[in-house]
């Protein structure tokens, strides 16, 4: 069974339809990559399939935890690592919040930077205090809205490590980009949207 | 319900530590209600300056004496006595009096009537009689009403004391003339008085003549003399005890109260300095936590789990609600070293601040929904709040009828005007009407965050 299954899904921002009817699956243990230029809407169906915005019309049927992580840090400056995912972890009911949060700092190599203030982290740390947020209490599917974006080469490699190591436990992740580059990022499959469509 | 309230938990356990780690904001929160407060306390702190009462005496110059056996007591002198800590303002009439206390020109006025000396002196004479003097009080502040009304006490138990001690001294030398003997004056006249005393000698002289003779005119004249004594002694005993038992109290204080139009300037003063501290920091702090959400782009991670918009929203509102209330209740504590708040009623101090604190965060809340940044929700805050709490302060007096009536709408439909007045009647005791101001509050609290709720969804949807 998907964990994620997208029927139909159409977005309008007003009169601009940013989504035109995108059906997709995604299987457990996938990563499928999501390409497509600016304003495409990758953005939006992503935001669709995490729960985010209502589709217009259609339906996105999940199955178990969709972790998501948006384009923009969505992380609070002023708290440290720890409290950032701390308090996440609380809202989203993980079990045995404090184990999951030592984990995730451990995985996500942060350990000597758990108490300082994700503002002053480098842009890579922040987006991997975002992404891990996104990964609190081992969801089914992932999605990651151009997680490498603003990264050096370097980071880059840091992050996609660290993703792989998800998807090696089973985890879906769907991530959407525009850059060609990252999609040779061993994806399972590649989708390209173009205005708002699946082609 | 139990998660959720967790999770409202947690969420305003975040915001504190945000709050925590932004000492320049909170720096600011805090001191701007303190500084206020202190600039209100210097103002409003001189040493209280003695309360003006309106004084009318009907007792004519020099006709204030009631004499009494061989004393005079000057009534006149003390009634004057009366004005000591006070500082008495005189007026010609009753009427003037009342109208001083009225029109808020005093904050009391003492009466003495005309009749005064001659129900003293029937006091005296005859154990009956009340000599009362009337006191008008001002209901519209109960504080300074107690305080002065306490302060003319003190001065008329003194009065009192005095008058009593005069009393006692002629009381006790009647008493020793009519055991000694000797002149005292009676109703109107010098009465030789025999005394105990000498109509014993009197009688003991007469015993041996009684012992030698049998009964005859030589007995009569002394032994009438000792009638006559035994007369005037009984009718002086009898004017003294009525008056040794009317000597604790001989004045008596017919008191009245009237609410005066003027509203009680140093605790409204105070009751504004609240207001406003209450006003700009519970919509700071609502707005710019809220707007935090969004310009740190948490929000839409956020409302996707379990704390929804309604959630997050109410989060603000408690938070705020309850941080304004905490500070401007340190603050009205502090004031109080300076002008007299009414402490008996302190839960209802913090009812009301919490109720007040409630409704300005909702509309904080309603403008950081519209915001994208904390800083535009700050001064959003800032451009709405001053006009609100100015429109509520200008006296309806001020401005033409048409204006006013457009004001008193703004008015109702803000929180401030009902804030204040509710800050005002619990932090005096005045006030009725109360629990209405406080519904009125609880209604524009709910309308605002009903607005706040319309405004995410419209303004925060896909951010
Ligand atoms: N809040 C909004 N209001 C109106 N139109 C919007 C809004 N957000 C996006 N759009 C429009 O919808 C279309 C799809 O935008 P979306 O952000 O989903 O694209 P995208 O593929 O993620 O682009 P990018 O690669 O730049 O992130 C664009 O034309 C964009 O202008
Ligand atoms: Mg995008």
């Amino acid at each position: 069974m998907p964990v994620i299954t997208a029927i139909d899904l159409v977005y309008d921002y007003g009169a601009r339809r940013a989504v035109d009817g995108v059906s997709l699956a995604l299987e457990r243990g996938e990563l499928v990559a999501l390409i497509g230029p600016n304003g495409a809407g990758k953005t939006t169906l992503l935001s669709m399939l995490a729960g985010v915005l209502a589709p217009t019309t259609g339906a996105a049927v999940t199955h178990g935890r969709v972790g998501w992580v948006p384009q923009i840090g969505a992380v609070y400056s002023r708290l440290s690592v720890a409290e950032n995912l701390r308090f996440f972890a609380r809202l989203e009911a993980v079990p045995d919040a404090e184990a999951a949060v030592a984990a995730m700092i451990e995985q996500m190599e942060l350990g000597e930077r758990r108490a300082e203030p994700v503002g002053r982290l480098s842009g890579g740390n922040r987006q991997r205090v975002n992404v891990g947020i996104g990964l609190l209490g081992a969801p089914a599917a992932l999605l990651l809205d151009e997680p490498t974006a603003a990264l050096d080469p370097l980071q880059r490699e840091r992050l996609w490590g660290f993703i792989h190591r998800f998807v090696a436990t089973g985890t879906a992740v769907l991530f959407s980009t525009h850059d060609m580059e990252e999609a040779g990022q061993r994806p399972d499959r590649v989708l390209e949207m173009v205005d708002g469509r699946l082609v | 319900m139990r998660s959720r309230g967790r999770v409202l938990g947690w969420v305003m356990i975040k915001d504190l530590a945000i709050l925590r780690r932004s000492p320049l904001l909170v720096g600011i929160l805090v001191l701007y209600p303190v500084a206020l407060a202190l600039i209100i306390g210097l103002a409003l702190g001189a040493p209280t300056p003695r309360a003006r009462v309106a004084v009318y005496t009907g007792v004519p110059a020099g006709h204030g004496r009631v004499q009494l056996g061989g004393t005079a007591i000057d009534i006149g002198a003390y009634t004057r006595e009366l004005s000591g800590s006070i500082t008495p303002v005189r007026v010609p009439s009753v009427a003037a009096a009342t109208a001083d206390v009225r029109n808020g020109v005093t904050e009391a006025a003492i009466i003495v009537p005309a009749d005064i000396v001659a129900q003293v002196e029937s006091l005296v004479r005859n154990g009956v009689g009340t000599p009362t003097v009337r006191l008008i009080l001002d209901n519209a502040n109960p504080i300074e009403r107690d305080l002065v009304s306490a302060q003319i006490q003190t001065r008329i138990d003194q009065v009192q004391a005095a008058i009593a001690k005069a009393l006692l001294a002629t009381a006790l030398t009647d008493l020793h003339t009519v055991v000694a003997g000797g002149q005292l004056s009676f109703a109107g006249a010098n009465v030789d008085l025999l005394g105990l005393s000498r109509a014993r000698r009197i009688v003991a002289g007469a015993i041996p003549q009684l012992s030698r003779t049998a009964l005859g005119g030589r007995l009569g004249p002394p032994l009438r003399r000792v009638v006559s004594f035994a007369d005037i002694a009984i009718e002086g005993l009898s004017f003294a005890s009525p008056v040794l038992g009317q000597l604790q109290n001989p004045l008596t204080v017919a008191r009245t109260s009237l609410t005066a139009v003027r509203t009680p300037t140093a605790a409204y003063a105070v009751a504004i300095a609240v207001t406003v501290s209450e006003l700009f920091l519970a919509m700071l702090l609502a707005a710019s936590l809220l707007a935090l959400e969004r310009s740190e782009q948490v929000y839409a991670r956020l409302v996707r789990g379990p704390a929804g918009p309604v959630l997050l929203l109410v989060a603000k509102l408690l938070l705020a609600a309850a941080a304004a209330a905490a500070v401007t209740f340190v603050m009205s504590a502090v004031v109080s070293v300076f002008v007299p708040l009414s402490w008996g009623r302190v839960e209802l101090w913090v009812l009301v601040l919490l109720v007040a604190g409630l409704a300005f965060a909702a509309l904080g809340v309603a403008l950081g929904a519209v915001a994208r940044e904390v800083a535009a929700a700050s001064l959003l805050a800032i451009l709405v709040g001053l006009p609100v709490a100015f429109l509520a302060l200008i006296p309806p007096s001020a401005i033409s009828t048409g204006l006013g009536n457009a004001v008193a709408v703004i008015s109702f439909l803000f929180p401030f005007k009902a804030a204040l007045g509710a800050t005002a009647a619990a932090l005096t005791g005045g006030g009725s009407g109360l629990a209405l101001t406080l519904v009125h509050l609880l209604g524009l609290a709910l309308a605002f965050g009903g607005l706040a709720r319309v405004a995410l969804r419209r303004f925060a949807a896909a951010a």
